[in-house]
């Protein structure tokens, strides 16, 4: 049984801002839910608290597997992987980016490089493997980047902004591997994206973010083709300052 | 201006033919300089990692001394260290003043701040999307200690590096605790310093090209090592 993730009353304030408001939430298991919402609506700080990195000011975030819940804490994060906005590659080669997952987690050398080489294949980064992570370009290192996050094998994945900024190639290479993984059905998925038709094209569930609360929730074709809410259609219509 | 021509011509001579004396206060130096230096990165760097990595009450304050330790006046390194071996001192039975060893005490005390300093603000400097990026792949707390401290390495070596250019170059501390004994506690900073004041240009002047190239040494390794850690970040 994978994890299922949800979100209960959380809350986060930065500066006496409410950047994240009394957010409930279940995400579904094994789809992928494309967060969107103007800048400033929440969405970064609501991955960071979801997968753990930050603490919320109120509220829990929940892990389930099966009816039993599970503590939030090292096991759980270790069933996790991010994918940063920014390049946040490590100074070394792509391979050993990629492996450090798995060192964290104690596998073998030889059972880590195997891994790591085909995770790169999945990529298609295989052909530089001993370049400097910090040596690449912006799509390049972002590719390693999601390498280094699918080897370990995700039950939630985090995505922030995967392909912002990136070159046509790897934006389109970064989502042929991210729609792989939604065909697989097993790992939950969460988007933060200002790219409508990349949500359109990936997430199964759109999560519409406003002023730190979910405005409109739904079917991907349902949410971005026929918005109910106001808001959502304003800020589908690019009409939504922010 | 005739007299320095011939006594730099008679320092590459000195150079050239190996003289026992001039090789042996070099290496004595090294020696000296290359022992306190692994004294001051064995204590150093860690202590630099702990101040970057460990939260507690205080750390600004002793960041803050550390920072004003880098500029410590070694005459004043040697004074303190004279007063603590000399034999009315807390450690004079040990018999260490006017050695080597009391040499390498005092330029561990000047190269440690730096080392220390240095390694600290290296570790400080990981950029945070790293750590997060660390955090994420599910480390422990020392796991993910350790590799920061990996990703800080080149900065940590030239924390080190720089150490070693402190305690090689320095001359009051050692002058006052190693006493400056021919064949002994002699070494080319404080050769340089009796031999100018003998007017005696020749050894002083092939000494003091050997320092700079040591020097020069020195600052093209840091600055290789930087470059590797300055990597398009």
């Amino acid at each position: 049984m994978t994890l299922s993730l949800s979100a209960a009353g959380l809350t986060k304030i930065y500066d006496g801002r409410a950047v994240l408001d009394g957010l409930d939430f279940a995400f579904q298991r094994g789809k992928v839910h494309a967060v969107i919402g103007p800048n400033g609506s929440g969405k970064s700080t609501l991955l960071r608290l979801l997968s753990l990195l930050d603490p919320p000011t109120r509220g829990t975030v929940l892990f389930h597997e099966g009816e039993e819940s599970v503590e939030a804490g090292i096991s759980v994060r270790r069933r996790m992987a991010f994918v940063f906005q920014r390049p946040s590659l490590f100074n070394t080669t792509a391979l050993r980016n990629v492996e450090a997952g798995l060192a964290v987690r104690g596998r073998p050398k030889r059972e880590r490089t195997d891994l790591a080489r085909a995770a790169l294949g999945r990529v298609e980064m295989e052909k530089m493997t001993d370049r400097n992570g910090r040596t690449l370009s912006g799509g390049e290192s972002q590719r390693v980047a999601l390498a280094r996050a699918l080897v370990v094998e995700p039950e939630i994945l985090f995505l922030d902004e995967p392909t912002a900024n990136l070159d046509p190639h790897s934006v389109r290479i970064i989502g042929k591997a991210i729609g792989k993984l939604r065909d697989g059905g097993r790992t939950t998925i969460l988007l933060v994206t200002h790219n409508i038709f990349l949500a359109e094209r990936l997430a199964n569930r759109v999560v519409f973010l406003f002023e730190g609360r979910i405005v409109e929730e739904g079917e991907a074709s349902a949410v971005i083709e026929r918005p109910q809410d106001e808001r959502t259609f304003r800020f589908l219509t690019g009409e939504l300052a922010g | 201006m005739q007299e320095m021509a011939s006594s730099l011509a008679r320092a590459f001579e000195l150079l050239l033919s190996l003289d026992p004396v001039l090789y042996g206060i070099i290496f004595l130096s090294l020696q000296v300089s290359g022992l306190a230096v692994v004294a001051a990165a064995a204590l150093g760097v860690p202590a630099g990692a702990g101040l970057a990595l460990v939260r507690f009450p205080g750390r600004e304050a002793v960041v803050s001394l550390l920072n004003t330790f880098m500029g410590l006046p070694p005459v004043v390194v040697g004074l303190v260290v004279y007063l603590i071996l000399s034999r009315s001192g807390p450690m004079g039975f040990l018999g260490l003043l006017y050695s080597p060893t009391a040499m390498i005490v005092a330029q561990t005390i000047l190269a440690f701040p730096i080392v220390a300093a240095l390694t600290h603000a290296g570790i400080a400097s990981v950029d945070p999307i790293v750590k997060d990026a660390i955090r994420s792949l599910g480390a422990t707390t020392s796991q993910a200690a350790r590799m920061i401290v990996i990703e800080a390495r080149y900065a940590i070596l030239a924390a080190v590096i720089a150490g070693y250019g402190r305690a090689a170059a320095e001359v009051g501390a050692v002058l006052m605790v190693g006493g400056n004994v021919e064949g002994y506690s002699r070494v080319m900073t404080t050769a340089i310093a009796l031999e100018t004041s003998r007017g005696d240009f020749e050894l002083a002047l092939a000494l003091g090209i050997v320092l700079l190239f040591l020097s020069l040494v020195v600052n093209l390794a840091l600055r290789a090592v930087q470059k590797r850690g300055a990597l398009v970040r």
